[in-house]
């Protein structure tokens, strides 16, 4: 057999498949596409000046703070949480992060979206409306 | 002792030091995040092209028909049509059977000997059929859903896969089953190669070095989602650079786990087209799997053969007629 052409059509094929990232972005991406988009604080939060902990502390691992409120509201049934700077917050996501980010769309969808992260706990718990 | 995995082994740990030196401490992040990736890609590209095509360049001159089952014969004998295809048609079929569900590796067969010690046995073993589909289809899984820091907006199948893939919802970050899946599938292929002594025996560091590379990649993947976490807006920036071809390092930098990451990624890339793994090219080229069994109903020419040039008894005659007749020697034609 001589199947030169089938071989060739074959690799053609697989190679489109595997550059999907370039084209589909060029023909469907977004101009800024490799900007992330800046989280915006609302007004309370600017006044507060600092999350639960470091800034860079949040942006890695806010998922994992969330996790150990619910073990401990929830197991423990300490509502009380204590930051490393000593303040204390109520360990609650719709009272305490949404009090603070109540524009959940600008802030936490903004870095959701683009990293296709989509949190289930919005099947319980509420969030603020947005107001505009 | 066996050296060639601890050769291997030694092999995969250098090279994410390497990485993560390089990227933490001597500050190559432009080469570990742009230059790099760009090279493997390229190396992997021209390279699987160039292998698939001397591949291609190779002679099979006849249908190679090892079967396992019935050809098509006399009307009243059962043919098997997908063990031993006649039309191509039966040959997609049995090409998707082997390609998506590796029926060759179901027929396996381990050779033993009988509890008297006398005889040989052969046993039907499924454990390197499971091993490798758990491995394959959750590496599949866990490569499709990387597409989300490879396009932007995210494609709708790549959010339904991941919603499919954190079904258990348990953990935060949530749980995604092919994750584990590889490493636990990497893992025990790895050590039937560490226990078995007829596996040790025929592996070689080039079986044990891709199977490290990949568990190297399980692992830091792994330890970045869950617990040594790092930016993913920030990846996600760098990655869509490479992407849309405007690489760029994000401010702020990156942890150097993700540059570990990245590097065997692209090591694991660059080395598809020169090693074993090339059989995911290969398999569709496999002489055994992608012919009809058909030499019997129809004939098949060597697309090799060249025209050799001939000299028929029948040219012979003509040739020397009047002299054989001379000498009294038969002729068919007078
Ligand atoms: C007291 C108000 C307050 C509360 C409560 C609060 N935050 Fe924040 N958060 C802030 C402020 C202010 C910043 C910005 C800090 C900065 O810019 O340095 C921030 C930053 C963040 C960031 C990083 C954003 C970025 O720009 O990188 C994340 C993620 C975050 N918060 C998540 C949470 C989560 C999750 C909770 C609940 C566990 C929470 N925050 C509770 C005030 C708050
Ligand atoms: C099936 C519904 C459900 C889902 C989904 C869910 N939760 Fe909860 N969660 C609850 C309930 C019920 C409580 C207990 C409320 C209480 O005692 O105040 C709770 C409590 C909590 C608490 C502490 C109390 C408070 O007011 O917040 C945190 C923090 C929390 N959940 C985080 C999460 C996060 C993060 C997710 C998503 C990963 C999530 N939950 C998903 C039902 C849910
Ligand atoms: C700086 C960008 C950023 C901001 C702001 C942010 N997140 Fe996230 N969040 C992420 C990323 C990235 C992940 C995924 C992490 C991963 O895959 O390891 C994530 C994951 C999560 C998860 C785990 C979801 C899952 O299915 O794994 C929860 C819950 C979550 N974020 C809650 C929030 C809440 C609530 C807010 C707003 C108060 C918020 N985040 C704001 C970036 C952000």
């Amino acid at each position: 057999m001589n199947d030169k052409n089938k071989i060739i059509a074959g690799l053609v094929i697989f190679f489109l498949v595997l550059l999907f990232p370039f084209w589909f972005n060029l023909i469907f991406g977004a101009a800024d596409a490799s900007t992330a988009p800046e989280p915006k604080l609302t007004d309370k939060a600017k006044e507060a000046e600092t999350c639960v902990a470091e800034t860079d502390h949040m942006r890695t691992e806010h998922m994992q703070i969330l996790d150990q409120w619910r073990d401990i509201v929830v197991r423990d049934g300490k509502r009380v949480y204590v930051a490393e700077n000593g303040k204390e917050y109520e360990a609650s996501l719709s009272n305490t992060c949404m009090d603070c980010h109540s524009n959940k769309e600008e802030f936490c969808d903004s870095c959701h979206n683009y990293t296709s992260v989509d949190p289930y706990c919005w099947d319980c718990h509420t969030y603020p409306e947005e107001t505009k | 002792m066996n050296t060639a995995y601890l050769y291997s082994l030694i092999a995969v740990v250098l090279l994410g030091l390497l990485a993560y030196i390089g990227a933490e401490a001597a500050g190559l992040e432009v080469l570990f995040g742009v230059i790099i990736p760009y090279l493997a890609l390229i190396v992997f590209l021209v390279g699987f092209a160039n292998k698939m095509l001397d591949w291609g360049k190779s002679a099979v001159p006849f249908r190679i028909t090892t079967t396992s089952g019935q050809q098509k014969s006399l009307p009243w004998i059962k043919h098997n049509r997908f063990d031993s295809p006649f039309t191509n048609g039966q040959v997609v079929v049995r090409m998707l059977l082997e390609i998506l569900l590796f029926r060759s590796l179901f027929k396996n067969t381990r050779t033993g000997f009988a509890k008297d010690n006398q005889h040989i046995t052969y046993k039907w073993v499924l454990w390197l059929w499971l091993f490798a589909l758990m491995f394959h289809y959750s590496f599949f899984v866990v490569a499709v859903r990387h597409l989300r820091f490879f396009a932007e907006p995210v494609p709708f199948f790549v959010s339904f896969l991941e919603q499919i893939d954190g079904m258990l919802q348990i953990l935060l970050p949530n749980l995604f089953i092919s994750g584990v899946v590889l490493l636990a599938g990497a893992s025990l292929l790895l050590l039937r190669r560490v226990f078995l002594p007829k596996l040790v025996y025929i592996s070689r560091p080039a079986d044990y070095f891709p199977l490290f590379l990949i568990i190297g990649i399980a692992v830091t993947g792994l330890m970045m989602r869950y617990i040594s976490k790092v930016d993913v807006v920030r990846i996600k920036e760098l990655t869509m650079g490479l992407a849309t071809l405007q690489p760029s390092i994000p401010e702020g930098g990156i942890s150097g786990l993700f540059y570990v990451h990245f590097f065997f990624v692209c090591i694991l890339v660059a080395y598809i087209p020169f090693s074993k793994l090339m059989h995911m090219g290969g398999i569709f080229l496999s002489p055994t799997r992608n012919m009809a069994n058909n030499s019997r109903a129809k004939r098949h020419v060597n697309p090799w053969n060249y025209p050799v040039k001939t000299h028929t008894y029948e040219e012979y005659e003509e040739d020397f007629r009047d002299k054989m007749i001379e000498a009294g020697l038969p002729v068919e034609k007078e």
